[in-house]
Formats: structure tokens, C-alpha cells, sequence
């Protein structure tokens, strides 16, 4: 069992969050004026890194989003934090 | 080659089978080939055989960093199947399956492919009905596909969780008589054998650094063993695929995920098919050997480390016992994990990527060993004439942008 850090709620069992997405994806703005092409790699697109990543993880207990660094390869987590603009 | 048979076995054996020789060469690799294939799994060595076989190319590599048949297609629960909701899923998959049931003796290799069937198991009212509704597809789409009532069901799978309590009662299902289970590492040494016979060059421990790309084009392959040009240059590397496409600068709609797979103990016979409860997800069959062989759901967790993590397992142990309780008694002899390239339609990406010289065949998710003699089929249909097979052409990269998505997530419930 894996302990994961919730900037909201402290370090909490790994069953209580479920992964959103990659960090850092902005929405292509205006969407009315987005080709298909970039629409899709904004929806579908991962990088799907081999090593450190930016994550988007929800806490399903809190309901609150939230940005995680963890290695995909060892599964060490470094670290949380709150999604810009939102504090803790 | 040596051609094996009853015969020389039986020769052999009078030996002491000293006369046995490895099943194919180890080849050191060369400056350039007409293509690469990228991954020794059961796809990318499918592809070389049948680059080799159905086109005639004689100047193709498999570049394999471990050893043949060390990834996924050593790691998975070797079930075989076509029950798939859309046409285009149901052409792919059973596509596979024909191949699967020639396969031993194209190869003159046994793969054990045992045609035992494959229950999916309802649990109420609703799931019945869904399960009408894709056993109907399956008929339509041309495939053997029956429903199942509950007193069918249990003469199939007698020792079922019967009892009026249970959690998940059995209620019927989906019945597929022509699925089943193979011998996982034999479909991998057997198509390499074959694949070598033919004169393509297995190279393993031989790990793919870069891409070379010159020109906006794919020119062939920097590896840990020096460069290597080719033509065409086919990815077939699961999890690993969307890393390599990242460096012609493709980036695929892909998460990796760690898949696990458990056996049991070896007991008597007691069940002889393949089973999948709706209700839980998790499915089993037993070996040859003896051992329940069973799986589940992804672990939720994005990684490329090839190790499960204790939630799932828990899941998919708890799974089991609920569909055989008697199994509680079993002790888990072995549990392990690949890591699966998942797709957001559950449905694998074959073709080019935007890159001349450049052609994918991942994204299969947690199904890729059922797939593998149409994979190798359709990607080396790709490397030798650069254009898609009618069959494959449905699962371009490009159908994220057109919107045609092949969500067989939503059309035969795949669990991610």
C-alpha cells in the first residue's frame, strides 16, 4: 500500500485518489477557433514520461484536485501541491 | 530447419535429446535492413515472420532489449477471444483468432492453443441484457457468439458461488466456443523460429537509444549496439512505444499502467474453461499444469515500473473467492506485472504517425496477446507496401481527430 500526499488532508491511503491527468495541458483558447488536430491532442495527447512526472490527481475522500511529483519508474512520490490559484 | 515431429521426438528421446539445436540464430545485427521491427514480443516477432513470409522481404531485424518473449508476452493470462462488440474490433480480433487456430501447424510449433470457451458471466437483469445485446453483435458480425442461461452457465462451471447470498449471483451469460487459452512463450518462440528459418535477424539484448530521423523521415534505429538503417521502422513496443514515437516528436493518446496477472498453487481438474465475472472483472482459467491462471483490472496508478501494487491485487483475489469460494483455500504461488499501453476507446493505434519510415503497432492495452498474429499480420502489411490493410485502416492515430473512435470500453465493457 502506497501513501500519497493530499495537500488538503495530509497522507492518505492510495485507494482514496484516482489519477486525472498529466499536468501542464493548457485548453486551447478560443475553442471555436481550435483545428481538430489540436483539440484532440488536448483531450487524448499523454506524454506518458518514464521517470519524474506532473500529475493531476483527484482526492476522492475531499473532493479536491491537486498537482503530484512522483516517478513512474520507482513509484517515489516527491512531492504535492495545489493547483495555481487554489490554496490548501 | 529441423522439422519437429512425433517422429523426432521419439528419435530424440532413444538420444537422450542431445540432438536438440537452439530454435533460432543469434544474430548479430547489420548496418541496414529493409525493415526493423522494433520489440521482440509475440507482435513485433509476428510482424517479422510474416514480413518475411506473406511479402518475401529477406533483410529484416527484430531489435529486442531483453530476451524474446520477456515483456507482456510472457506476462499475461494467455487468453484468446473474439468477442467484441464493434465490427471493426470483431474483423481485427477474430483475424487473430483464425491465424491462432492455424497457427501450430504453420509454425511446426506447438502452441498449445486449446479451444476450451469462454463464459461471461451475468449477474443481474441488466447485465443479461447487455449481454444480449453484444452476443446479437457477435452473431451479426459473423462470429460464434450464444447467451447462456443459468442452468447452462453452471454445467459449464459447476463449482460456481451458488449459494442464494452471494454477491454476485450467476444469472447467465455470454458463450464463446471458439476462445480459449495458448501456450504464451511457445506463440513468441515459435513465431521466432520460424521468423529466423526464414532468414530475419533476431537480435536480443539490443536496446533502441533513438530514432534516427533525417530529412523529417525515420531512417532507421540508434541502439546500445551501434546505428541501424532501415527503409521502414515498425514499432511494436507496448508500454515502451510511446517514448520512442516522442523523439520523431509523436505524441500518442497513451497512459502506461502496470497489469497483473496470479496463479495458484497446481490442483486436480476442476475447471475447464475460461471464465469472466461482469460483477467483479476478474477472470480465470486453469492451466495445464494445474494452477488457476487469473487477472483482473488495471492498478490504477500510471507507471512503467513492470510491478503491481497491493490494492489491485486485493481487487482481483477478492474477485476470485467471490466466484469460488473453495478457492480460499488455494496458496498464490506467483503474482506479476507488465505494463500495458492503454488507450482512451480501449482500442489499439496501428499505422503510420505522421513520420515517413515510421509505423506503430500498441496500444492494445490489457489485450494484446489474443491479438498478436493479427498485429504482426497487419503491421507487416504496413512496412512492406506503406499502405493499411482494409482491416487495420479503422485504427489509425488519425480517428482521435475525425472523432471515429472504436470504443469498445463502452461497446463490450472492457474494464478501463
Amino acid at each position: 500500500m502506497q501513501i500519497f500526499p493530499c495537500p488538503f488532508c495530509g497522507p492518505r491511503d492510495e485507494r482514496e485518489f484516482h489519477f486525472a491527468t498529466e499536468a501542464g495541458k493548457p485548453r486551447p483558447e478560443p475553442a471555436d477557433k481550435v483545428s481538430a488536430e489540436d483539440w484532440a491532442a488536448y483531450l487524448y495527447a499523454n506524454e506518458a514520461p518514464r521517470g519524474e512526472a506532473r500529475e493531476v490527481w483527484l482526492h476522492l475522500t475531499c473532493g479536491e484536485y491537486f498537482v503530484m511529483t512522483r516517478d513512474t519508474l520507482t513509484r517515489e512520490v516527491k512531492g504535492s501541491e495545489t493547483l495555481p490559484g487554489r490554496r490548501a | 530447419m529441423k522439422r519437429y515431429s512425433a517422429l523426432t521426438l521419439a528419435l530424440e528421446g532413444l538420444k537422450n535429446h542431445r540432438g536438440w539445436r537452439p530454435a533460432w540464430r543469434k544474430a548479430t545485427p547489420a548496418a541496414e535492413y529493409d525493415a526493423i521491427v522494433v520489440g521482440g514480443g509475440g507482435h513485433g516477432l509476428a510482424t517479422a515472420y510474416y514480413l518475411a513470409k506473406n511479402h518475401g522481404l529477406r533483410r529484416v531485424a527484430v531489435l529486442e532489449k531483453g530476451w524474446i518473449g520477456g515483456g507482456n508476452t510472457g506476462r499475461n493470462t494467455t487468453v484468446i477471444r473474439s468477442n467484441y462488440f464493434h465490427p471493426e474490433s470483431v474483423a481485427l480480433y477474430d483475424l487473430a483468432l483464425r491465424l491462432y487456430e492455424g497457427l501450430s501447424k504453420e509454425l511446426n510449433y506447438n502452441v498449445m492453443l486449446s479451444q476450451r470457451g469462454m463464459l461471461i458471466a451475468a449477474h443481474t437483469p441488466m447485465q443479461m441484457e447487455i449481454c444480449t445485446r453484444i452476443a446479437n453483435a457477435m452473431q451479426l458480425n459473423g462470429v460464434d457468439g450464444a447467451l447462456m442461461s443459468r442452468d447452462e452457465a453452471l454445467e459449464r462451471v459447476p463449482l460456481v458461488n451458488q449459494s442464494e447470498d452471494a454477491r454476485h449471483r450467476l444469472q447467465g451469460g455470454i458463450w464463446q466456443g471458439r476462445a480459449g487459452i495458448a501456450r504464451h512463450d511457445a506463440v513468441a518462440w515459435g513465431y521466432a523460429r520460424a521468423a529466423s528459418d526464414l532468414g530475419v535477424d533476431i537480435v536480443e539484448n539490443c536496446a533502441v537509444r533513438e530514432l534516427l530521423i533525417e530529412n523529417g523521415a525515420c531512417v532507421g534505429v540508434e541502439t546500445d549496439r551501434g546505428p541501424i538503417r532501415a527503409a521502414r521502422v515498425g514499432l511494436a513496443a507496448a508500454g515502451a512505444t510511446p517514448g520512442l514515437a516522442a523523439q520523431a516528436g509523436v505524441t500518442l493518446p497513451i497512459h502506461d499502467y502496470a497489469l497483473q496477472a496470479f496463479v495458484s498453487e497446481p490442483v486436480k481438474p476442476c475447471l475447464d474453461t475460461v471464465l469472466l465475472y461482469l460483477g467483479t472483472g476478474t477472470y480465470v482459467s486453469q492451466s495445464d499444469k494445474g494452477e488457476m491462471v487469473f487477472g483482473g483490472g488495471l492498478d490504477r496508478v500510471p507507471t512503467h515500473g513492470q510491478r503491481g501494487n497491493l490494492p489491485a491485487q486485493q481487487t482481483v483475489t477478492s474477485g476470485l473467492l467471490e466466484m469460488f469460494p473453495a478457492f480460499g483455500q488455494l496458496k498464490l504461488l506467483r503474482q506479476w506485472a507488465g505494463v500495458v499501453d492503454v488507450v482512451p476507446d480501449s482500442s489499439p493505434i496501428i499505422g503510420p504517425v505522421g513520420v515517413p519510415g515510421l509505423f506503430v503497432n500498441c496500444g492494445w492495452g490489457t489485450g494484446g496477446f489474443k491479438a498478436i498474429p493479427a498485429g504482426g499480420w497487419l503491421l507487416a502489411h504496413l512496412l512492406a507496401t506503406g499502405e493499411h490493410h482494409e482491416i487495420s485502416a479503422p485504427f489509425d492515430v488519425t480517428r482521435f481527430a475525425r472523432g471515429r473512435l472504436i470504443d469498445e470500453a463502452a461497446g463490450s465493457g472492457i474494464a478501463h
